[in-house]
C-alpha cells in the first residue's frame, strides 16, 4: 500500500517521520483547565449545551484519581503530565472535499500513508485526521443518495445536532472513567457515522488518524448509530512520528447497533513508541444485533483498550477479537468486556498476544451476566506467545455472574515458540528466523483471516516489520 | 558422495541428553539407494539416534561424526542438514496452528530446492503425492499436523518425503499409530519413492513394516549401539526369537 525509503525507517517503525514545514493555523496553549476547553469550544463555535458538557466533564476529570483496578493500573509507573501537553492543535481552516483541497505538506503525508490510493481501490468513504481535526472527509456519492453519513464529529454535531445531543456520551458517559472524561472535556475530530434502517455498506468506510505534532494529544470521539437491519464496516489505522517526547491519544467510541443490524470496527492501531494509547469503546446491541470488534495493536508505548458490547435484548450477540504485539519498552494491556444484560444473548472473546524482546502483553477480561440474563452463552479464549525468556504476558480474566443459567467457557494458554516447533521447521529445510515468522504468522491466522485481504496482507507484513524491527 | 558410494557415513557416534549417553559408539554406512532397518528393543536408543542424525538442539553429539553424501554435517543446523538432503520421518510430529500443510510444504520445498517452485510445478508434486498416499485434498487446506490422527500425522509425513524427495530419510517408527489399511498405503508409498536416488533408514520396533518394504540389511541396536547386522531375513528372525535371543548373552557376558 506503501513505498518507504529505508533512511525514514526508525527502529523497525516505517512511519516515524514527522513534516517539519507544517504550520499549524491555531494552536491552544499547552496545559489543562477551564480556559482551556471554553477556548477550544469557543474556536469551534460550538452550542451552549456541548460547551456546559465539557466544562462539566473536565470537573470530572480533576475529581477521578489515575485509573488502577481494572484499568491497566500501572499507568502511575509512566511520566505522563498532563501539563505538557498541547490538547488542541488546528492544522488547517475548513476541510477538504478533494485531496488537492489540503495543504501540501499535510496531504504529502497521507500519500505516504496510502490513503488516497487505497480510497480509490477499496473503500467507500474516507476520513483524515491531523493532530486534532479531519483534513480530509469523503464518501461514495450513492452511499450518500441513502442517507448514509459518514462526517467528522464536528460537522455531525453542526448537521445533526439532535441525534448528536440524543445519544453523545451516553454509552461512554464522562464519570466512566478519568480518560473518558478527559476526552469528553477536549475532544475534537472523529468520526460520526449514520446508517440508515436496512442499508447495508457493502465495503468498508476507513478512518485515518495521524498525530504529527510533539507533545500533542489526540482525543477524537466517534459515535456510530447503526438503525435496524443495517450493516456497516469501519476500520480505523494509527500512526505518530518517532519523538523523544511523549504523545497521548486518549479516543472515545459510542456505537449503537439497533435491532437485527450489524456493526463491524476494525482498528489497526500501529502508533511510534512514545504514544499514550487510552481509548475507551464501547457498544451497545440491541435484538438479534451483532457487534464486532476487531482490535490489532502492534504500536505505542502502552496501550490500554478494552473494546466493550453491552447486549441489552435477546438474541444479541458480541464478539471481540483482539491482536497484539508487544516490543522492546512496549506493553498491551488489552482486551474486552462482554455484558450479558438480557437472556438468549452469546459473546466471544479471542486474545491473541505476542510479546518480544522484554515486551509486555497483558489480557484484561470481563464477562459479566445479569440476573435474568438466561440461556446466556460467553467463550473467551486468550492465546499468548513469548519470543523469548525477557518478554512478559499476564492474564486478568474477570467473571461476575449473577445468573446461574448460564454458559460460560475459558481457557487460557501461555506458549513459548517452542524447540520442538522450530525443530520441525528447521528440519524441512526452513531457517530460523523464516520458521519463526511462519509460528507467528500462524498464531495470530485466526484474527488476521477475519479482515478484508487488503487489511490482513498489512497486517501480516506490520508484524514482519515488527520481528524484524526490535533491535532499535 | 563418500569413496565408498555410502550416501550416509556414521562413525563412532556418541550422543547424550541431559548428561546421559544414549547412542554409544554408532556406526554405520548406508550406500546409494539401499533401505536399511535398524531394529531394537525399547530404550535401545532409536529415537535418540534418529533426532540426533537430523540434529536436535536437545541432543548433544559428544564424539563421532555424521557424513552425508560425503560431507561432515556434524556441526550443521538442522535446516542445513536439511538443504544437503537428509529427512526425518518425526515419530512424534508436531503441530503448527495457523499453518497450513500447503504454505508449509512451499516453504519447505523451496527451502530444500534453494529457488521459488513455479505454482503449476508444485501443484503437480503435490497432488501426485497425494494421490499416491491416497490422501483427500481438502487435506492441503488443513494446518500441520494440528487436530490430525495417529495415522494422518504418519501419512503426512511420508507426504512431505514424498514432496521434498531426500537423498536420505530417516524414519523413525513410521509404521506405529497406523491400522494395517493404513500401514499397507504408507508402505506402498515409500515403496514407489525407492530407487538409486534415495536412501532410507528405517527405524522400528516391529517386524510389521518389513512384511511390505524389504530391506537390504538389518541391524540391531541396543544399548546405543549396533549389536548385530544382516540380511532381511534377520528382521523375521527376530519376530519369531524376540530380541533376548540377541541381548541375552550380552547382558550375560557384561555382567560378568
Amino acid at each position: 500500500m506503501t513505498t518507504t525509503k529505508p533512511e525514514e525507517i526508525v527502529g523497525g517503525y516505517k512511519y516515524g517521520w514527522h513534516d517539519p514545514e507544517f504550520k499549524p493555523v491555531n494552536i491552544v496553549r499547552k496545559g489543562l483547565d477551564r480556559d482551556v476547553v471554553a477556548q477550544i469550544s469557543e474556536l469551534k463555535n460550538e452550542p451552549q449545551w456541548m460547551r456546559d458538557f465539557r466544562l462539566r466533564a473536565l470537573e470530572t476529570f480533576e475529581s477521578k484519581p489515575m485509573p488502577e483496578g481494572f484499568w491497566g493500573g500501572n499507568i502511575q509507573g509512566y511520566p505522563l503530565d498532563f501539563d505538557d501537553i498541547y490538547y488542541y492543535v488546528k492544522p488547517m481552516e475548513g476541510q477538504g472535499k478533494t485531496w488537492d483541497e489540503v495543504p501540501d505538506e499535510i496531504k504529502r503525508t497521507f500519500d505516504k500513508l496510502g490513503i488516497p490510493e487505497a480510497e480509490r481501490q477499496f473503500l467507500a468513504g474516507v476520513g483524515a485526521q491531523y493532530d486534532s481535526e479531519v483534513v480530509y472527509h469523503k464518501i461514495r456519492e450513492d452511499l450518500e443518495k441513502l442517507g448514509v453519513q459518514f462526517l467528522d464529529m464536528d460537522s455531525g454535531l453542526r448537521e445533526h445536532e439532535e441525534l448528536v445531543k440524543e445519544y453523545f456520551g451516553t454509552i461512554v458517559p464522562p464519570a466512566d472513567n478519568k480518560f473518558a472524561a478527559l476526552n469528553s472535556a477536549v475532544w475534537s475530530g472523529g468520526s460520526f457515522v449514520y446508517i440508515p434502517a436496512g442499508v447495508k455498506v457493502d465495503i468498508p468506510l476507513q478512518a485515518y488518524f495521524r498525530i504529527n505534532t510533539e507533545n500533542m494529544g489526540q482525543f477524537e470521539r466517534t459515535l456510530i448509530i447503526a438503525e435496524p437491519g443495517s450493516y456497516v464496516h469501519y476500520v480505523e489505522g494509527c500512526t505518530a512520528p518517532t519523538y523523544t517526547n511523549d504523545s497521548l491519544h486518549s479516543a472515545v467510541v459510542e456505537i449503537i447497533v439497533k435491532k437485527g443490524a450489524r456493526v463491524r470496527y476494525t482498528t489497526i492501531q500501529n502508533w511510534s513508541t512514545n504514544v499514550y494509547n487510552l481509548v475507551t469503546k464501547r457498544a451497545v446491541a440491541y435484538q438479534d444485533a451483532v457487534m464486532e470488534w476487531v482490535d490489532g495493536n502492534l504500536g505505542s508505548k502502552i496501550t490500554m483498550k478494552y473494546p466493550s458490547v453491552y447486549l441489552m435484548e435477546p438474541g444479541a450477540h458480541g464478539e471481540i477479537l483482539s491482536l497484539a504485539f508487544a516490543g522492546p519498552g512496549q506493553h498491551q494491556d488489552a482486551g474486552g468486556k462482554v455484558v450479558h444484560v438480557a437472556p438468549d444473548t452469546t459473546s466471544t472473546i479471542v486474545s491473541k498476544s505476542i510479546s518480544k524482546g522484554g515486551g509486555r502483553t497483558s489480557y484484561r477480561g470481563l464477562v459479566k451476566a445479569y440476573p435474568g440474563a438466561t440461556n446466556a452463552r460467553s467463550t473467551v479464549r486468550c492465546d499468548a506467545l513469548l519470543l523469548d525468556a525477557d518478554s512478559r504476558s499476564d492474564t486478568y480474566p474477570v467473571m461476575e455472574i449473577d445468573e446461574e443459567q448460564v454458559t460460560i467457557q475459558h481457557e487460557a494458554t501461555v506458549s513459548k515458540v517452542g524447540e520442538d516447533q522450530l525443530f520441525y521447521l528447521q528440519s524441512r529445510g526452513i531457517e530460523e528466523t523464516e520458521a519463526t515468522k511462519m509460528i507467528v504468522n500462524g498464531f495470530v491466522e485466526p484474527i488476521v483471516k477475519e479482515l478484508p485481504m487488503e487489511y490482513a496482507i498489512e497486517l501480516n507484513r506490520l508484524i514482519e516489520l515488527q520481528m524484524e524491527g526490535s533491535v532499535g | 558422495m563418500s569413496a565408498n558410494g555410502a550416501i550416509l557415513e556414521v562413525e563412532d557416534l556418541h550422543v547424550s541428553i541431559e548428561g546421559k549417553e544414549i547412542v554409544d559408539g554408532f556406526t554405520l554406512s548406508v550406500p546409494a539407494g539401499e533401505v536399511h532397518a535398524i531394529m531394537g528393543p525399547n530404550g535401545s536408543g532409536k529415537s535418540t539416534l534418529a533426532n540426533a542424525l537430523m540434529g536436535h538442539p536437545r541432543y548433544t553429539v559428544t564424539a563421532g561424526k555424521v557424513s552425508l553424501k560425503g560431507e561432515d554435517i556434524t556441526a550443521l543446523s538442522p535446516d542445513q542438514r536439511a538443504q544437503r538432503g537428509l529427512f526425518l520421518a518425526m515419530q512424534y510430529p508436531t503441530a503448527l496452528p495457523g499453518v497450513t500443510m500447503v504454505n508449509f510444504l512451499r516453504a519447505a520445498l523451496k527451502s530444500v530446492q534453494g529457488r521459488d517452485v513455479p505454482v503449476r510445478e508444485f501443484r503437480q508434486r503435490l497432488l501426485d503425492a497425494m494421490a499416491l498416499l491416497k490422501m483427500d485434498e481438502s487435506f492441503a487446506r488443513r494446518y500441520v499436523n494440528d487436530g490430525f490422527s495417529g495415522g494422518e500425522k504418519k501419512r503426512a509425513e511420508v507426504l512431505q518425503m514424498s514432496i521434498l524427495r531426500p537423498a536420505l530419510a530417516v524414519m523413525d517408527e513410521t509404521d506405529s499409530g497406523l491400522d494395517i489399511d493404513a500401514l499397507r498405503t504408507v508402505s506402498e508409498g515409500i515403496n514407489a519413492m525407492r530407487g538409486p536416488e534415495i536412501s532410507i533408514l528405517l527405524i522400528t520396533h516391529y517386524q510389521r513394516m518389513l512384511n511390505y518394504i524389504t530391506p537390504d540389511q538389518v541391524h540391531v541396536l541396543y544399548k546405543g549401539r549396533i549389536v548385530r547386522s544382516g540380511g532381511a531375513d534377520l528382521a523375521a528372525e527376530l519376530e519369531a526369537k524376540g530380541y533376548d535371543w540377541i541381548t541375552g548373552p550380552l547382558d550375560a557376558e557384561r555382567s560378568a
